[in-house]
């Protein structure tokens, strides 16, 4: 099946009876074709004794552990066909993920995501506010996730400013004037949940008390990346959403689900607050002890597929972040294929034995 | 060291027994010869008192303790380990141990250790809260508050601090042995604090264990005797979460074929069963296996087809994962809270490899010892004891290749021993 077939099909019109022919098919393909171009994954698939003939459903097929493209380098094309590596945003001295990327699979990355975000904002370009400091996207070659998320939305964004400076401060006369400039229009705001937080809204309250403010109210907002960094202070979606709206009319929020290791295939936030699979990709909620696929409304560790990986064996992956499958096909916003929420990560587990972690928790 | 200096780095150290003057006075408190017979009333007064303590009794671990330091359990080790020659043997002094900070008992057998031997104790308790550590220390503080120990209440010291080096320089420079537990990364630290010239230091350092099972005669063990290797196996392993130096990572299987086949499937069966109605699995722990069994199966898959098998399994709390060959590093690739790699071994001399490893501690086996023979006499650089299944925890005065009665202790030559020269 030709991917080009599959970005012409609107990213959220298929039932689950429609999706699961088209991931099958698919998904399988992926499998097949990583199994011959990526010696690591066919090492894995037959110690696993992976067997084509017995998958049904792409949900049969095997999943590999998101953390494992930090330990080994997966590669399904030669090194010469790579474009682009994307890292994830580790902090200094872990392990960071590591996807080669070709120029179909980073194409198709880009496509892929225009249609799931047009979903919510509109085909038309906008200005755009970067909620974040233009040194994140320096080099082109090596992507922190956080650059990758830049770069990847700003094609939405007509004309561009980025509202931070290296610095982290808030440029309060660069936003006014842009703002000045396109009034009247829709603009969109993108940023990562935490840096929203900290860095824009924050700053909004202590201007705000000077008697300066900003009117958003024709703004939306797409932030992403996570509440684990904003679980310190406490804040909860909902009042994450009214106290944006509170201080500068903002009204359009959609938070998103991604990870680098899918690029692309992010999982974007509805009006009714729920998280969507596009036909593009899938979560799977697996139960700890036996990785079975859980109900409805159960917690389990979220598995994500995605047609788009052809240059890394990406297309199946277990995740570390646990979920929960709120309907598929019903909700009330329209859109079809799987809603979800995410619940956040694993918790590390608590060990005995006869080893300390006694120099990483030494200052 | 100043006493300003002291008092401000004990600032931060709790007293879980003893004290802040205690410390100071510890350079002059007289060693005592080993296994002097007040302080084995002292420790058969503590074991008394764990044994009638009713909220002891849920701790299987405590009650192991309990028994280790009865007076009758600690005259069979003088038994072994004393000898009438003349000279005369003290403790060293002052010991300054390090626990680890996520075995809960581990402080007590490291302190009796000390005791037995002669030694003032300094002890850093693990800073994680365990009920057994509660109901030990509860037990010491009660038998030394009476006045028939009053002597020897100097000689225990439990403290409790964080990670201050400052309280490590301290304790470091009063000690005449230092037993660092807890493995490689806090031996690396601990060693950043300088010992006095003289002194001396024992150092558990990471390591791996592996199992050898004959399968002939383990189908051999009646029913009963079945299910007690499956409950021994079980403590080796999932009751440190297969986590200890001591539990086995790889289970080696001897015997014919067809036998080897039907052993496995019922030991693991066995196996399975006490672990699904007492271990409790934490959610991360199925990721982990999963993960382990992708690096192994990459690390070592490549080259040849089915060089690693993953074992097909009920659920994620027991794993197994098969390999063809002994490879280089593979304990590297190890994992734990119950993922086991798993060898078929037609000669005892195919584990060469791994116990020519120096990180090899123990060996423990179901069968006859005299089947290891021939790897234990081959020359081999690793491995410090071998028990068998059930037996890998039980700890002695030799332990982890060291004989503590000799590190704790100095002789007095006055035996006439010598030869002129």
């Amino acid at each position: 099946m030709i991917l080009d077939d599959i970005l012409q099909i609107p990213p959220y019109s298929l039932n689950h009876r429609e999706k699961e022919r088209l991931l099958t098919e698919r998904l399988m393909e992926l499998t097949e074709r990583h199994r011959e171009n990526c010696p690591e994954y066919r090492a894995i698939l037959g110690a696993m004794g992976y067997d084509h003939g017995k998958v049904r459903t792409y949900k049969d097929l095997p999943f590999l552990p998101v953390r494992l493209f930090k330990e080994l380098s997966l590669r399904s094309v030669p090194q010469e066909e790579v474009v682009k590596t994307m890292t994830s945003s580790g902090t200094s001295g872990q392990a960071v993920s590591k996807i080669y990327l070709d120029r179909t699979t980073s194409a198709n990355q880009q496509k892929t995501m225009v249609k799931i975000v047009s979903d919510f904002t509109g085909s038309s370009r906008m200005p755009m506010v970067i909620l974040d400091c233009p040194s994140v996207v320096k080099d082109r070659r090596m992507f922190s996730a956080r650059g990758a998320g830049i770069l990847g939305f700003s094609i939405f964004g007509a004309k561009r400013i980025y509202a931070l400076d290296d610095d982290m401060k808030l440029d309060v006369e660069g936003l006014a004037e842009f703002l000045e400039k396109y009034k009247g229009q829709d603009i969109l705001l993108f940023g990562f949940t935490f840096m929203v937080w900290q860095h824009f809204y924050k700053e909004l309250v202590r201007l705000k008390e000077d008697g300066i403010t900003f009117d958003l109210s024709r703004g939306i907002l797409i932030h992403g990346g996570g509440w684990k960094k904003l679980a310190g202070e406490a804040v909860s979606p909902e009042e994450f959403h009214w106290r944006l709206n509170d201080v500068c009319g903002l009204d359009r929020i959609h938070d998103y689900y991604g990870m680098v290791e899918q690029t692309g295939c992010i999982y974007m936030q509805c009006e009714y607050g729920h998280l969507h699979a596009s036909i593009f990709s899938d979560v799977i909620m697996r139960r700890p002890l036996d990785f079975s696929e859980c109900g409805t409304d159960e917690q389990g560790i979220i598995q994500v597929v995605s047609v788009l990986p052809e240059s890394y064996p990406g297309h199946s992956l277990l995740t570390e972040d646990e979920g929960i499958l709120l309907g598929e096909d019903d909700c009330p916003c329209g859109r079809r294929g799987r809603y979800f929420k995410v619940v956040g990560r694993l918790k590390d587990a608590e060990i005995r034995g006869c080893s300390d972690t006694y120099a990483a928790k030494f200052r | 060291m100043l006493e300003k200096d002291m008092m401000e780095a004990l600032a931060g150290v709790s007293f879980l027994v003893g004290n802040k003057e205690t410390v100071g006075r510890i350079p002059d408190i007289p060693a005592l010869e080993p296994f002097a017979a007040e302080m084995l009333d002292m420790l058969n007064d503590v074991s008394r008192s764990l044994m009638t303590d009713r909220e002891a009794k849920q701790y299987p671990d405590v009650v192991t303790y309990a028994f280790w330091i009865r007076k009758s359990s600690a005259l069979k080790l003088k038994e072994r380990f004393h000898r009438e020659d003349g000279d005369i043997r003290l403790g060293r002094g002052t010991a300054f141990h390090i626990a680890p900070s996520n075995v809960p008992v581990n402080y007590a057998y490291s302190l009796t250790a000390g005791l037995l031997t002669g030694n003032a104790n300094i002890v850093r308790i693990p800073t994680k809260e365990f009920p057994q550590v509660d109901i030990i220390n509860r037990a010491f503080r009660e038998v030394l508050a009476g006045e028939r120990y009053a002597r020897l209440r100097p000689y225990v010291c439990l403290v409790r601090y964080g990670r201050e080096k400052a309280v490590n320089d301290l304790f470091s420079a009063l000690a005449d042995t230092r037993i660092i537990w807890g493995g490689d990364d806090t031996i690396a630290e601990i060693r950043k604090s300088p010992l006095a010239p003289r002194a001396g230091e024992v150092t558990f350092a990471d390591r791996f264990s592996l199992a050898v099972i004959d399968a002939g005669n383990y189908l051999d063990l009646d029913e009963r005797e079945k299910e007690r290797a499956a409950e021994d196996f079980y403590n080796d392993t999932y009751l440190t979460d297969q986590n200890a130096c001591t539990s086995p990572r790889l289970v080696a299987w001897m015997g014919e074929n067809g036998r080897v086949e039907e052993a496995k499937a019922e030991f693991w069966q066995r196996l399975y069963g006490l672990v699904a109605r007492k271990y409790v699995f934490q959610p991360i722990q199925g990721v982990n296996k999963l993960m382990s069994s992708c690096l192994a199966a990459a690390v070592y898959g490549m080259e040849t087809a089915s060089a690693v098998i993953v074992e097909p399994h009920t659920d994620n709390r027991l794993v197994r994962v098969k390999v063809q060959r002994i490879l280089d590093g593979l304990m590297e690739l190890k994992d734990n809270s119950g993922y086991f790699f798993e060898y078929d071994c037609a000669d005892v001399l195919e584990l060469k490899g791994l116990c020519d490893d120096k990180h090899c501690q123990t060996i423990s086996y179901i069968g006859n010892r005299e089947m290891l023979m021939p790897l234990l006499t081959s020359g081999i650089r690793g491995v410090d004891r071998v028990v068998q299944v059930g037996k890998t925890m039980d700890f002695d005065l030799i332990w982890d290749g060291y004989n503590l009665y000799e590190r704790l202790t100095r002789v007095i030559a006055a035996g006439g021993g010598g030869v002129t020269v």
